[in-house]
Parts: structure tokens; sequence; C-alpha cells
């Protein structure tokens, strides 16, 4: 069978997430939990997680998770990071041997520094540079794939079902002040560890729930930019568009959730005129990065998280709160889960982006 | 007679038992094919002069007359078929080019037939038209590669001017003069109603239709005639036209006896010369030549109208549109091989340039590998029958399409293909008052009201099924394509895979 | 009230109204049947002069001169329609000679005949408005 970034892979999905405003960190162990209640939403093919705030010793660098399928694949992948980057620890990522969980590849960590001679060279700043890096090495490296390559964060994905992937990556070892969780129910994949989810570019990671119909044209757009999208997954797509947005674009986070669900032309006409004028230009200008068909994503970023549905909410997803802590997730029964004193428990409507940002400067937890 | 007899090519049939010899066919044939008997009270006909345009067919009240192919038949050879050996006859007699109308009709592939859509099953739901919203607007025009902000950090609008379309539909250009005033005015009375487009073509603007600029656009071709300050500046855009896909590398020649009245004051040259457009426009030998002329008329309009640039589909298209999105201008226009024209050259018409779907998907990718895909909008014409036609054509990467053979369809054209004679029996091309006035603005204007209406309704149904319910997430989505029974280099130059893939 | 007008702008001169309003009045299903070989007499006719061609027929006026000099009273006026009751008619044709258009002509009955806007033999619209290719011939309040 084809693997995925051979074949476009629709799958259908769960989601969860946990974030604290005050900045606390919290171990894995919560949103693994979360995770039980939706296994049905799974199928044993993906599961994964994205953490924050759980690499504060190493914060200045880029982790960058890597899946290497055999020891020559690593010492290649290790050559070239060291021609790339200034590597200031490399490792393997702590595992636990558990029977769900089987033909792992080789996983490793490194956390780098560009070289600053390399990027006054190459006239790029820092973020863009591991950017085009990532990608060479994901679309020309054969046997390797970087899966995490952002700072004082991390994404932990493997074949098997969420609950089991948390426990191999000892997830309740880390402690994060952002936690994000995805189980996968991919159509036919023969299950490959780097398709799975969450997808993640720098801090940016994506976990989502559903197929969008616009694909191909948001995908073929964003190639444009530089972007490779190796995996052919929704995810991935989605992804780029947030960074391109988001990074490369400068937009906010409010003007980014109106570019990807756009509200509808009827709805732009009815709004007071700057909002109007605004709403018609995102639209018009970035008109190919439009999301349709049923999504629910939460991305998540270095000191928050948004969470946003296509604009027909043609997928579930709710949200709730305790304490400092907002919960998110594909179903209820997951935030209870976590938390079964969650209180205010709603349904973002269509293209309603939930924004939760951490009280500034508590990201690096207390 | 004699050698130079040709057979003709139709056959008038009338059903004696239903003729009443109302003798509407009779007044209605501008070619005088029917005849009254007046001795023995009875329709005779002269078949010679039939054009097969249906006109009397389609009027008389008793349907007693239909038109056959006649089947008087040279002998049959598949080499030297039946229309090339008269097309042989036809210039040992005449010592001419031969001269044809609208689009190339040979068997050449149809792509859009080689193409299916795809719908949703089970993983993505569906979407109804009737329940959801489905949104078909478009805006055509360069967007800009980066946003700005004002000092308080708001979005500053660094959009250029932009077309407004409430779907991805065009009326493309016909000149005033090629096609009657009242063909144009249904044109730009059905485009205001639909918030849409029509093209002036290169004849200029009648000064009646002024009022209709928001949905006009104004075309300045080589002939430049009708090109005035007032005129550029009378439209939402301007079109600037390289070539056409009926007659790629050569000009148009309109003849003096059609250039009467107002079609000469429109057009700016005396009544009966011959209007006859250059091949090349001789300003402009090469792409840094034509940008000189792009904002040349951004200059002349104060930079408040898109320029478009139409051309023909000819080999190397791609490349030319790369040069085309560097030129400054903000839309491109392509017209494929199979597009309609008022006369050309034969030769011309079926053999030069190339299938537009090819083309359309040549250069949406090469303007996307290029990284300029966003530095103009794509419009593609020559041939758009349908709105499946539409939808393929956007899935491949078009912004919007020109329609105007399915427009004059509408408008009663019958296409009898002798557009060149302007004896049109429906009022579309000639300027004969007394054929241009059977054309009646609000019959026609209803009529391509109701067809883009029917169109717009059938791209909804088929976005809906693809779960789609924007148009710009259909543009450039190849994904929702498949290709049946077509060879690997078609595929790949399509950029789609083929079914059960 | 809704009337018949004709836009000249817009008439052929094809006279398929003509033939229309004969097939309407004939009573017959089939056209063929109704009008093959017939002298039609319609109560619609096109005024041709050169190039200029323009349908005539009863204008049902607000004060219909011919209901004034009828003798036998056969012509009147029912909700805005001027209406022939052809019993009573003598035909004795004072309404020919004195409609200013030329909108009532002899009929094969002994009696004279008009347009009564098909209100006999149609349900929606008359004939000659139906019929017509170009929109010439309407049928409409203004």
């Amino acid at each position: 069978m084809l693997k995925e970034g051979q074949i476009r892979i629709p799958s259908g999905c769960a989601i969860s997430a946990v974030i604290s405003k005050e900045g606390k960190r919290m171990s894995g162990e919560k949103i693994i939990e979360s995770m039980k209640p939706m296994h049905d939403r799974s199928n044993g093919l993906g599961g994964g997680f994205a953490a924050y705030g759980i690499y504060p010793e190493y914060r200045q660098q880029y982790a960058l998770h890597v899946f290497c399928n055999d020891k020559i694949c690593k010492d290649e992948c290790e050559k070239f990071l060291k021609e790339s980057f200034e590597v200031v620890k490399s490792e393997y990522i702590p595992t636990r041997k558990i029977p769900e969980i089987t033909d792992e590849p080789i996983i490793r960590r490194y956390f780098v520094s560009p070289l600053s001679s390399v990027l006054s060279s190459m006239q790029l700043d820092e973020k863009e540079y591991v950017v085009r890096i990532v990608t060479k090495i994901n679309t020309e490296m054969k046997g390797v794939y970087v899966f995490s390559c952002g700072k004082n964060m991390g994404a932990f994905k493997a074949v098997g079902f969420p609950e089991d992937v948390g426990r191999f990556y000892k997830l309740e070892e880390y402690e994060g002040y952002c936690w994000t969780a995805h189980g996968r129910y991919p159509t036919n994949t023969p299950g490959w560890w780097g398709g799975a989810h969450p997808f993640a570019l720098l801090d940016y990671t994506i976990v989502h729930n559903g197929e969008i119909s616009s694909y191909d044209a948001n995908r073929r757009f964003i190639e444009m930019f530089g972007y490779k999208c190796n995996l052919q997954t929704d995810t991935e797509v989605i992804t780029y568009i947030a960074d391109y947005l988001l990074r490369r674009q400068g937009l906010t986070l409010n003007e980014t959730a109106s570019v990807i669900a756009a509200p509808f032309w009827k709805t732009i006409s009815n709004k007071p005129r700057a909002e109007r004028e605004k709403l018609t230009y995102l639209r018009t200008v970035f008109s190919s990065l439009l999301v349709t068909g049923p999504f629910s994503i939460i991305l998540g970023f270095e000191g928050g998280l948004m969470a946003l549905n296509d604009r027909l909410k043609l997928r579930s997803m709710v949200v709730g709160e305790y304490e400092d802590k907002v919960y998110i997730a594909s179903e209820e029964a997951a935030i209870r889960a976590m938390e079964p004193l969650a209180q205010n428990i709603y349904s973002p409507a269509g293209g309603e982006a939930v924004i939760i940002k951490v009280k500034d400067g508590d990201i690096n937890g207390r | 007679m004699g050698v130079e007899f040709i057979y003709p090519e139709f056959e008038v049939i009338r059903n004696t038992n239903r003729c009443i010899t109302c003798r509407v066919c009779e007044r209605q044939c501008a070619n005088e094919v029917h005849i009254y008997d007046d001795e023995n009270k009875v329709m005779l006909a002269d078949e010679s002069k039939c054009v097969n345009c249906q006109r009397c067919v389609s009027l008389c009240p008793t349907r007693a007359l239909k038109i056959v192919k006649s089947d008087c038949r040279l002998r049959e050879n598949a080499n030297w078929t039946d229309g090339t050996i008269k097309e042989i006859y036809k210039q040992a007699n005449s010592g001419g080019v031969l001269l044809s109308s609208m689009g190339n009709p040979n068997s050449f592939p149809v792509y859009w037939d080689k193409i299916l859509i795809n719908a949703s099953q089970v993983t993505n739901p569906s979407i109804d038209p009737l329940r959801e919203p489905m949104e078909t607007k478009v805006f055509l025009g360069k967007k800009p590669s980066f946003i700005e902000r004002d000092k308080k950090g708001n979005l500053k609008n660094n959009l250029t001017p932009q077309i407004e379309l409430s779907m991805p539909v065009m009326f493309s250009a016909m000149s005033y003069g090629s096609i009657s005033y009242n063909a144009h005015k249904s044109l730009a009375m059905a485009a205001e109603n639909l918030g849409i487009c029509y093209n002036t073509g290169e004849g200029g603007l009648h000064e009646d239709f002024y009022v209709y600029g928001k949905n006009t656009i104004v075309q300045v071709a080589s002939g430049r005639f009708g090109v005035h300050e007032k005129y550029l500046n009378a439209g939402c855009a301007i079109e600037i036209k390289m070539g056409q896909g009926a007659k790629p590398g050569i000009g148009g020649h309109l003849p003096g006896t059609k250039i009467v009245g107002d079609v000469s004051r429109t057009r700016m040259i005396p009544e009966g010369t011959d209007a006859i457009s250059p091949a090349p426009h001789h300003d402009i030998y090469s792409i840094e030549d034509l940008r000189q002329l792009v904002y040349s008329l951004k200059e002349a309009t104060n930079y408040k109208k898109p320029i478009i640039v139409k051309v023909a589909a000819v080999h190397n298209i791609a490349a030319i549109a790369s040069g085309i999105a560097r030129s400054g201008a903000d839309i491109i226009a392509i017209d494929g091989f199979r597009g309609g024209t008022g006369a050309a050259p034969t030769r011309i018409r079926d053999n030069v340039g190339i299938p537009i779907e090819l083309a359309l998907a040549a250069c949406d990718k090469r303007l996307r590998d290029e990284g300029i895909r966003n530095n103009v909008s794509l419009v593609i014409g020559g041939s758009i029958r349908s709105s499946s036609d539409v939808v393929k054509a956007v899935a491949l990467g078009a912004d919007a399409c020109y329609v105007a053979t399915a427009a004059l369809l509408a408008l009663g054209c019958h296409l009898c293909r002798t557009c060149q004679t302007g004896k049109c029996n429906w009022g579309i091309a000639t300027q004969n008052p007394e054929l241009v006035k059977r054309l009646n603005p609000e019959i026609g204007s209803k009529r391509l009201i109701n067809l883009m209406t029917a169109w717009k309704h059938e791209i909804k149904e088929l976005m809906g099924g693809m779960g789609i319910n924007s148009i710009e997430t259909l543009r450039g989505n190849r994904l929702m394509l498949r290709g049946i029974g077509i060879n690997e280099k078609e595929l790949e130059i399509l950029g789609i895979s083929h079914a059960g893939e | 009230m809704k009337r018949i007008y004709v836009n000249e702008e817009w008439c052929l001169g094809c006279h398929l109204c003509e033939y229309n309003c004969a097939y309407a009045n004939s009573g017959i299903k089939d056209m063929v049947k109704a009008l093959k070989g017939a002298e039609i007499n319609p109560k619609i006719h096109i005024e041709e002069s050169g190039k200029i061609t323009y349908a005539v027929s009863c204008r049902h006026c607000e004060d219909p001169i011919c209901v004034k000099s009828c003798i036998s009273g056969a012509l009147s006026k029912k909700d805005g329609i001027v209406c022939i009751d052809k019993n009573k008619c003598i035909g004795c044709f004072t309404c020919i000679l004195v409609c200013p258009y030329g909108a009532i002509r002899p009929s094969d009955e002994h009696a004279v005949q008009k347009c009564e806007l098909c209100i006999n033999n149609s349900v929606e619209m008359p004939a000659c408005v139906k019929g017509c290719p170009n929109k010439a011939i309407v049928y409409e309040e203004r």
C-alpha cells in the first residue's frame, strides 16, 4: 500500500486539548485520560500529542524530533544536522516497551541552534532557516522524517491508539502548560509513524478532525511559497497555512481564522463598514486559503492555542473551563475525563475562533 | 453550372400536407430560399441558398418544415472526404481563401468530455445548496503579496482594482459590427442583471451602452477602433486583445458593407471602409512593448481599471502567460482553438492553436511553479459549453470562464456558421436593420439570464456534491478531477489522475 | 385593464399573429385542419408600408365610437372589453365605417367581427400575443 506522501489519505479523528491560562505546567497524564472515552473515534492507525513548555532548560534551542528508518539514515541525518546547526544535545527520546506499540523506528531528539554565520550569509531569519532545513530533510532525505521542530515544545506520535502512544512516550514524565492530542481514523493508510498527528512546524502544531474538500486548492496555493506537502494530509496543509498567515504574513489569530473559515459573503455584507471592509479584503486577498469541508482544528503555538470549526460546523467540538484551565475536545466526555468539574461547556459556532493565550511571561511555567 | 457546380448541402423538406402557405418561411428567410408560387398556391424552395439556420423551421406554425443534409454525395473516400473535395472545387472556382465562422467544428479531442468530477461519500458530507449557503462570487485581479498595516495596526487596503463577479462566467468579446446593436444590448442588460461582465470586443462602445459600464469590459485591439479616453474609462476593466483562439496570429477584417451608421460612428472610421485589424499590434513586437501598453492604459485610467491581456492558446502558451503575468497585467484571458469568430480563414481556424484545457492546465501550473499565480487572475474561453465545463475549468485552475458561443445560442444562434455573409436570420451577426430587429433585447437578455441562472444552479449542485461551499476552494483543486480514456502524457499536462486512481 | 399593445420596433411583419388569430377563433383543434387551403379572416391585421409593419386590432377604447354608433345594440362594453353579439348584429357595417383604426371587419356570418381578446377561446393570453415570436405584441396593463 502507498503511505502518506504517496497518496492522499483522508481521515476522521478525535482531538482534545488543555491549556493553563496561568501557564501552570501539567503532566501528560490528564490528556492521555481524555483520549480514552473517545477510543472509538480512532482506529489504532495513529495517535499523537503536542506539549508546550516541556523543555525549559533548552528553551533557546529548536527541539527536533526525528524518525529514522535505520542507523544509516540516522547517521546521514546527523551528518546533515551538524552541517546546518550547532547541535547542543543529541539523544534518544525515551520510550516504554509495550505490546500495543510495535515496529518503532529509531526516534531521536536534537536540540539545535542555527549557525549565525550561515543565517547571515543566506539572509534568512532563524525561523525561515529552520523551516527550509526541515523541509529539505523531509523532502529529500529518504528514511528520515522530522516531526517536530519548535522551541520548548514537542510533538510525540506513533501508530497505535492515542492512549497507548502516550504511555509509549512516557508523557506522564513531561510537564507542559498546554497539551493537545489526536486519535486518528484514516481510511486507507498502512500505518506510517510520520503520518500520525499532530503535524508540527516550528512551534505551530495542528490536531485536526475532518476531511477538507479544499485540499488541493490549498495545497497548490501554499506550495508556491516554498512549502512542500509531503504527507498529502489535511493537517499538514492547514499547518502550513497557519504558518504562512501568522508568521510570514503577520496576520493576527482572528484574522487568520477569518481567512481559513471566512464568513459567508452575506454575513460580511451585514457587518459594520470597517469590519466589512477588513473581511472582504482578507477573503479576496487570501481566497485560496479558505478551507471548506468539515474540520475542527486546534492550533497550538508558543503561549496559546486556537480552536476553530469549519464555517458550517460540520464536525463536533466543545469547550469547557475549570479554574485557570480551558479544555477543548471533540466530545464533552473527553473534557470530563480531564476535569469532571469542568464548567461553561459550550459548542463554538462554525467559523468562531476560540483563542486562549497564556498570561504574558508565564509560558515557561512557575 | 458545369464544372463549377456544387450540389446544395441541404435539402428543404416541406410536408405539403401540413403547410398552410402562411408564407412566414418566405418572409423570414434573408437568403431567399422560400418562394410562394401564386399560380399554384404552393411554397417552393431554392435549396442552393439554404445555410440551415433553422429560422424557417423554428417559425413554421404547423411544423411543416425540416432541413436535412443532402444525401447527394461523392463517392466515399476516407482520405478525400466530401468536404475536402468540395473545398477544392470552391477554391478552383474562386481562387480565394476559404472563410468560415464560429468555432473549429472538427473532431479534435474535447478534454472536458474526458474529465470526470468527484463527489463526497461517507468520509465527508456533501452539502445541499438548497439548504446551505453556496458561494460563487469571484474577484478578478492581482492580489498583493504582502499585507500592510497603518500606524494603528489596522489592515490597509492595498488591493489593486478588481472585477467582482457573482459567478465565474463572463460574456466574451464580440464587437459591435460583428454582432448587432440588439445582440450587444441583450448581453449588456443580462450582464448587469446577473452581476457579471460582457465585453465590447474591438469595435468600440455604442454611446447608448455607457450606462452598463459597471458590467462592461472595453477592449483595445490592434485596430484601436473606437478607442478614446472616455471609452477606456467607461468600463470596469480594459482588455488588450493580442489574439483570438479561432484565428491566432492574424487580425480581423470587418467588410465595409457592415460599417454603416452607428457602427461607423462607434468605430470612428468612415462609412463603407473596411475595418482591418492588423495581425500584431504594431506597437507591440515583444513582451516589453506589452508592458508599455499595459501601463499606458493604466495611466490613461488613473490606475482605476484592471488590465486584461487576451491571447490565443498557442504552443508555448505557458511561457507567454508567464511573461504577461510579469508585464503588469492584472488578468490573463486565454482563448482556446475551439473559440468562435465572426469570420476567419478556414485553414487557420481549423489548424492553428491548441485546446484550452491543456493550455489552462499548463499556464496555471507554470504560474504556480514560478510563484506568480497571485499576480494575475486566469480567465479562459474557447468553447465552454456547459456548467460542468465551467466547474472543470475552475478546478483545473481558472478564476473565471468566458462564454460567447453559448451566449449566442441563447440569443437564437443555430450555429449555421455563416456569420461572414451578414445575413443572420436571427438578428445577431448582421447590421441589416430588418434583420437586427428580429432580436428583441427584452427576450434576448431574459434568455441569457435564464441560461446563466441555470448554470449557476448547476455549478452549486456540483460544488455541493464535492462538499465545497465556496468557488474559491474549487479553484485549482485538481484532486476533484479524474481523467477518463486519456494517456499518461495528457494526464500529466492536465495535472490529474486517471479515474480509479 | 390589460390591453393588447403593439410595438412597431419589434414587429417583423411575419404575419404569424393573423394565422394564430384565425386558428384560435376557428374552434378547430388542429391548426392544419383549421387553416389548410382556407382564406383566413383574422381579427388582427398587419399594416405594411415599405419596411414598416404593424399589427392592428381592436384597442377597446375608453369611449368606443363603434358602440355608440351600433344601431342594433350588438356592440357593447363588458368589463372594459368591446364585445359583439352576433345574434343582434344586422350587418349594417356602421361600426366598420366609424372605427378609426379599421379594427372591425365583416365576417362570414353576416355579422361583423372584431378582437375580443380571445376571452372565449383561450385561458391566459390572446393567441396573437402568445404566438408573436418577437414580443412585438404584448398583453399588459399600462
